[in-house]
């Protein structure tokens, strides 16, 4: 077991503005970390900064043992961002093998890992239809194979699920454990609460503070409740309770 | 290497996109195609030209339906009476001498005037050649008939051509022009060419990289590209050169189009005026990259074009510099456009050479140079490292 996110006292904001509060986390390779929270958290900050696209205003940030910002880690990292950034005007083969380059993959490389990642995602017989002829659920399964495309070590999904039709997300959620298995490491962020129960270690974050976080089976227990989504619930009308308390 | 793979990225986009390349290669036509038939002046013009003390026989060669003749015998100077009567232009006799002035606030005018004389001079220097020949076949005759009776009297025959000669050359006389405005050789598309071909390879390579680098901002490829382990300069570079070569393409179409369509001829060489252009572009393009940070859509980036890059052609030199109020030259030195144009008036109407532009080259390289590092800087907003 080798740690691979280390976080440690972060606080995070633009300017004045803090966004993030006191995130502690330790993720080993294998997991499942999923971060959960309503809209405008702050798990899209967090997973920028876990990335090295922010520096931290405060705390630490190790990922692959490595302090963060590190521009060159990004090449072992595997990221589909929240919006799907694709060049509509290329194909699906063309956005594959441009990002596959950027990362610095080889031509050989990228002729094995396309039917994979494509594989996965169902997207085998669309790859050249050019991206602006793709649905919205094409998209994002594009996206997503785009992240798995280098093989990375550490896969950082942002809202991975939007759009995805259930029979897929079945399908997608099988090749996450299968990496988990081999391995790898998955972040996701989401708030679908299948998918957090789907997580190994979840996080879930509520006004930039850390409201909740541990296996799904013992945040169950710990707040004696049935769901992933009650411990969620609970744990808001805590937070709130001591808020005003202060 | 990934600045390749940004190059062709940039080609591919660019190739599948047939408006915005018909954009790029067919409107600076177009726009300069307007700027030739609005500016050549048309063949309907007619100049009102005053003379005075012309020979008759000049007055009617000069004449034809361009020109309206009036004759004038007053004493003033030429200048105030072009300027009572709102003449195109004078024109008088002293002697052999004719005296054009112009007063050239329309070129086109002026050029009709000018072409005028010069047909009519053509004119009356046919005749003179023509009334030579024959006085010298009379002569020759002469000479011939006269060589069979006596030996001395050819001496006096080709004394008589002499003389025909001496008379009919008063006929043949010297111009001198004057200009009230300009110089003789202002046509005004010629001036305004230079410009205008400056002008139109920045602000296109302006607005479409522009464009370009905001449309990747908005749709979060930008974003995306930067959560690879891609250098910024890397991005920057990309798109430089594979811009870069759209711009080259387009200013060789203009700089053909020019040559054979317009039949300017470019005085100077025609790879110095390539580089103009292709620095030209680099500046237009590192800014319009630059610019497109501090716009949000397309349509604000639209928003900068009247403070951007249409203040940029009054300072480029249509409008000559040094007729500025003093106080606004200085802003002129901040437009990259005023180095672009003026390095290229030089070359093509002047024909200068590599080191007369050297340091107007070399100040635009400076301004791609900063441009470039802002952009850099700027890109950091996305990603800190």
């Amino acid at each position: 077991m080798t740690e691979v996110i280390k976080v440690a006292n972060l606080q995070q904001g633009y300017g004045k503005r803090i966004i993030l509060n006191d995130i502690n986390l330790n993720i080993n390779n294998g997991d499942i970390l999923g971060l959960i929270g309503p809209s405008g958290a702050g798990k899209t900050t967090l997973v920028s900064t876990i990335m090295g696209m922010l520096k931290p205003k405060q705390g630490t940030v190790t990922v692959l043992g490595t302090p963060m910002p590190n521009r060159k880690l990004l090449g072992r990292i595997g990221y589909m961002a929240q919006t799907d950034a694709l060049y509509s005007v290329l194909t699906a083969r063309e956005n594959l093998t441009f990002f596959g380059e950027m990362q610095g993959m080889s031509k050989a490389e990228l002729q094995k890992q396309i039917p994979y990642a494509t594989g996965i995602v169902n997207l085998n017989d669309d790859l050249d239809k050019y991206v602006k002829d793709y649905s919205g659920g094409m998209k994002r399964r594009l996206s997503l194979a785009i992240a798995l495309l280098a093989d990375p070590e550490l896969l950082i999904l942002d809202e991975p699920t939007v759009g995805i039709d259930p029979e897929l997300r079945q399908q997608i959620w099988k090749e996450l454990h299968r990496l988990a298995d081999e391995g790898k490491t998955i972040l996701l962020t989401t708030h679908v609460m299948e998918d957090a129960e789907q997580s190994s270690y979840l996080m879930m974050i509520r006004g930039g503070r850390a409201i909740a976080q541990g296996t799904p089976d013992d945040l169950i227990s710990q707040y004696h409740v049935n769901s992933v989504e009650e411990v969620f619930l609970q744990a808001g009308r805590d937070q709130d309770a001591h808020a005003s308390n202060d | 290497m990934r600045t390749l793979a940004m190059i062709r990225r940039v080609f591919r986009e660019m190739l599948r996109d047939k408006r915005t390349l018909a954009l790029m290669f067919i409107a600076p036509l177009f726009i300069l195609s307007l700027v030739y038939f609005l500016f050549q002046g048309n063949t309907t013009t007619t100049a009102s030209l005053a003379t005075r003390n012309v020979d008759s026989s000049m007055v009617t060669a000069i004449k034809n339906k361009h020109i309206t003749i009036h004759d004038v015998s007053s004493d003033k100077s030429a200048k105030t009476i072009i300027r009572e009567h709102d003449y195109a232009g004078m024109l008088s006799q002293n002697g052999d001498k004719l005296t054009l002035t112009l007063a050239n606030t329309d070129q086109s005018k002026s050029a009709v005037i000018k072409q005028s004389l010069q047909a009519a001079q053509a004119k009356l220097k046919g005749q003179v050649a023509a009334t030579t020949i024959k006085t010298q076949a009379q002569a020759l005759q002469k000479m011939q008939a006269a060589l069979g009776a006596a030996t001395h009297t050819p001496v006096n025959a080709t004394a008589d051509a002499g003389n025909l000669k001496a008379k009919l050359g008063s006929t043949s006389y010297t111009t001198k022009t004057h200009y009230l405005y300009g110089s003789k050789d202002s046509t005004f598309f010629n001036t305004l060419l230079p410009i205008m071909m400056g002008f139109v390879v920045f602000f296109f390579v302006f607005l479409i990289s522009g464009i370009a680098l905001l449309r990747e901002r908005t749709t979060g490829t930008l974003y995306r590209l930067l959560a690879t382990p891609v250098k910024r300069g890397e991005i920057i570079s990309g798109y430089l050169c594979g811009y870069g070569a759209f711009a080259f393409i387009q200013t060789l179409l203009i700089v053909l189009f020019t040559m054979y369509v317009f039949k300017i001829q470019i005085l100077g060489s025609i790879w110095l005026v390539l580089l103009i252009n292709v620095l030209l572009a680099m500046v237009a393009l590192t800014l319009g990259l630059l610019i497109s940070t501090f716009a949000s859509s397309e349509f604000q980036m639209i928003q900068f074009i009247p403070i951007v890059a249409i203040p940029q052609i009054f300072f480029a030199g249509i409008i000559p510099i040094s007729s500025l109020p003093g106080w606004l030259q200085p802003v002129s030195y901040i437009m990259p456009l005023y180095y672009g144009a003026s390095s290229m008036s030089a070359v093509v109407q002047k024909g200068v050479g590599f080191m007369n532009v050297l340091p107007n080259l070399s100040i635009l390289l400076l301004f791609a140079a900063v441009f470039l590092v802002l952009n850099l800087l700027t890109m950091r907003k996305y990603r800190q490292v």
